[in-house]
């Protein structure tokens, strides 16, 4: 499904990634996790095509093509979801009509019709069982005032309306209380198939006890240095980054 | 509170063609206009053409009297050549080619304009609870559902319709909220003006429908002076839309508006405006400078709303307000005003406390893209009869790019102790962040723009009649097309 070679990546003359190596296959469930500064938001940022970083060499590769290729809402169409650290705030904009224009953006692109609105009322009822939302908060305006938490699960939410192929998630356990954290955990989970993937960027091990990786990988200063099982997850609970060195 | 007029398209079609005929626009194609310049001579034969009573020539020529003594103002933040007024022709009367088999003969630009809001008049047709008083150059050439209306009582007429046959409403009512001498535009368009519409709602009358009035600006360098009157009688409510189109032109076209509302004890009076007017072409050539005055007048208990949507005009100079004379009135004021490119917009509103506890709301919303300037003046006087009275203004700034300016004059004169008034301002960019966010999720940057201005305008958006909400919309979306990225 996506495969990073050698890539490199810089925003103004700081190098960030030094040469990352990744490949995810479909259905897989890939952990990154790395100390603050290694670059983790960087590369999901990178993925989903932020113009801030230049990439100064190295390919991603997406479902065959070249994903540096696409722009930013390209690369949404064909399924790559970011669920961003700090989602903006769109005053004025509601939820609903938000994921209405996403979807029905993404339609328009392969030539579908919009989505009928009983359709999309029914996609609304079901994603919003499954995170536990209540239905009201569709009618709020994009973020605003929303909490850390509610944020968090908001992105979530969109994931689940959107149904990418690809999903990074780029710490959406911060801010997260336990109760919250595995609703999120949750959606996720029965979001999984084996038709799609999933990469974790995360500090803490915590979330790893809800949705289970297949694989984990060590970000340290650019560059991918450490890769295994989830066990490595519980080592560097255990030990910290400091066993790095 | 509406009821359904239950008529169907082809009434209303030949409603709409009879009257065209009716008005005796028969065979020529070409406008019959007069020569340019302007002088006594000029105000007597443009009287003399709408077959006008004395009282009436009267009054424009006192206006023309005053007009000559005064100077055009330069207190606004805008920059313009002015207009040489003895180059202008002030009276213009489109004729039909023949009389219309179906509104789809209607001339194509003006359709095609219609249609590139989304409101074409096809539309309108369904739209059935929208009369539709149709204003090509001065002199109405439709209207529609005049005999539903008259049957509760209401008038809603060309004004030069109304000096004929409702000559004590006019003569009493016309020039008492905007007088003569009230200011430069105001005076010219008292001399010249050449047709706009009246609307009376008699007492304890609820209007069933929007009346609405689509203006446009139709032969080259005419100008444009319409007068509009509305009347609403103790306890009686009307909504009343306006909308304006213009089609390309190259030279610069003057347009002068004056409108005048009375709202009487406990009527309610809504007043939504669409403006469209040719904003210049890219590079700042062309365009219609619009120097409007609007003022409504509330007594006792009544309420005058004022929403407008403005996009269009290369120069604006607006300021629709309210002289809240009696006890407890309310007066509001919901402005969107879009400048792109080099259009240059100075508006807001007046709102003159002068009776007990009357209160007044002020949201306006500003968005300045490309080389624009858009400045927001308002004043807020509250004389010092006006006890516990209350005002709360929220004046935005939305900016796109970083050539545009966003100016805020607020003037604020209280004379008692016992009112309140609050006055609150924001200025924001639109964020790289957000779009971005929007290009994430699938929207190109585009339609992201639309999203995002929709949202900041959606309390403005919120209080204009349904599909008038949606045609402001796009027409948010055609106004800001190329402003990012």
């Amino acid at each position: 499904m996506l495969e990073i070679i050698n890539l490199k990546a810089q925003i103004e003359d700081k190098t960030i990634l030094n040469g990352v190596n990744l490949k995810v296959n479909k259905g897989e469930v890939h952990a990154i996790m790395g100390p603050n500064g290694s670059g983790k938001s960087t590369l999901s940022s990178v993925i989903a095509g932020n113009e801030d970083y230049e990439v100064s060499s190295g390919s991603i590769t997406y479902e065959g093509d070249d994903l540096l290729e696409m722009a930013p809402e390209e690369r949404s169409h064909r399924g790559v979801f970011l669920s961003f650290q700090y989602p903006v705030e769109i005053p004025g904009l509601s939820v609903s009509n938000f994921i209405k224009t996403a979807i029905n953006e993404k339609r328009k692109a392969f030539g579908q019709e919009n989505i009928s609105a009983k359709e999309l009322l029914q996609l609304f009822k079901e994603k919003c069982e499954l995170l536990n939302i209540d239905k009201e908060y569709l009618s709020r305006s994009l973020n605003e005032g929303f909490s850390g938490g509610e944020k968090k699960r908001n992105e979530i939410f969109q994931m689940a309306m959107m149904e990418p192929k690809l999903s990074i998630l780029d710490e959406t356990d911060s801010g997260l209380d336990i109760d919250a954290l595995k609703i999120v955990a949750n959606g996720v989970n029965s979001l999984k198939s084996s038709s799609n993937s999933i990469i974790l960027i995360t500090h803490y091990q915590r979330l790893l006890n809800y949705i289970v990786p297949d694989f984990v990988h060590i970000l340290k200063d650019g560059k991918i240095v450490m890769s295994g099982d989830k066990s490595l997850a519980h080592k560097l609970e255990k030990e910290g980054y400091s066993f790095l060195n | 509170m509406k009821i359904e007029p239950k008529i169907s398209e082809d009434i209303l079609l030949d409603e709409v063609t009879s009257k065209e005929y009716k008005y005796g626009f028969t065979t020529n194609i070409e406008s019959e206009k007069i020569e340019k310049g302007l002088n006594e001579d000029v105000i007597k034969f443009i009287s003399k053409k709408k077959n006008e009573p004395d009282w009436m020539l009267d009054f424009r020529l006192e206006a023309f009297k005053v007009w000559k003594e005064m100077e055009e103002p330069d207190w606004a933040n805008i920059n313009y050549p002015k207009p040489d007024y003895q180059d202008i022709v002030y009276y213009c009367a489109p004729k039909q080619k023949k009389k219309l088999n179906s509104l789809d003969d209607l001339d194509p630009e003006m359709k095609r304009t219609f249609d590139r809001l989304g409101i074409s008049i096809d539309e309108q047709k369904r739209l059935a609870n929208v009369a539709v008083d149709i204003v090509m150059d001065s002199v109405s050439v439709a209207t529609s559902f005049k005999e539903k209306l008259a049957e509760l009582g209401i008038i809603f007429c060309p004004i030069s319709e109304a000096i004929q046959k409702y000559p004590e409403l006019v003569k009493k009512y016309i020039g008492t909220v905007i007088p003569v001498r009230d200011n430069f535009f105001s005076a010219l368009n008292s001399a010249v003006f050449s047709d706009g519409s009246f609307c009376y709602i008699p007492k304890g009358t609820e209007c069933p429908m929007e009346l609405s009035t689509y203006f446009r600006i139709n032969e080259a360098g005419t100008g444009q002076f319409e007068r509009t009157l509305v009347i609403a009688e103790e306890g009686s409510y009307v909504s009343y839309l306006e909308g304006c189109t213009a089609p390309m032109r190259d030279e610069n076209q003057l347009h002068a508006a004056v409108v005048e509302l009375v709202a009487q004890d406990s009527a309610e009076i809504k007043y939504s405006t669409v403006q469209n007017w040719y904003p210049g072409d890219k590079n700042g050539k062309g365009g219609v400078f619009n120097f409007v005055t609007k003022r409504g007048i509330c007594h006792d208990n009544a309420k005058i709303s004022w929403t407008q949507v403005e996009t269009g005009s290369a120069v604006t100079w607006k300021y629709p307000s309210c002289v809240l004379k009696g006890k407890n009135s309310i007066g509001e004021f919901f402005s969107v005003a879009v400048t792109n490119n080099f259009q240059q917009a100075d508006t807001g509103t007046k709102m003159v406390h002068l009776g007990e506890n009357s209160k007044s709301t002020i949201i306006a919303k500003g968005i300045c893209a490309g080389k624009s300037n858009g400045s927001y003046r308002g004043l807020v006087k509250i004389a010092k009869g006006a006890k516990n009275s209350r005002n709360f203004s929220q004046c935005d700034s939305l900016l796109m790019g970083d050539k545009c300016g966003s100016h805020t004059f607020p003037y604020i004169e209280v004379d008692n102790k016992s009112s309140k008034v609050e006055h609150e301002a924001t200025t924001s960019k639109i964020g790289e962040d957000q779009l971005f966010y929007c290009n994430q999720r699938g929207i190109g940057t585009e339609e992201a723009v639309a999203l995002i201005v929709n949202g900041y305008c959606k309390e403005v958006l919120n209080k204009l009649p349904m599909e008038f909400a949606v045609e402001a919309k796009k027409l948010l979306e055609i106004s800001l097309e190329g402003s990012v990225g």
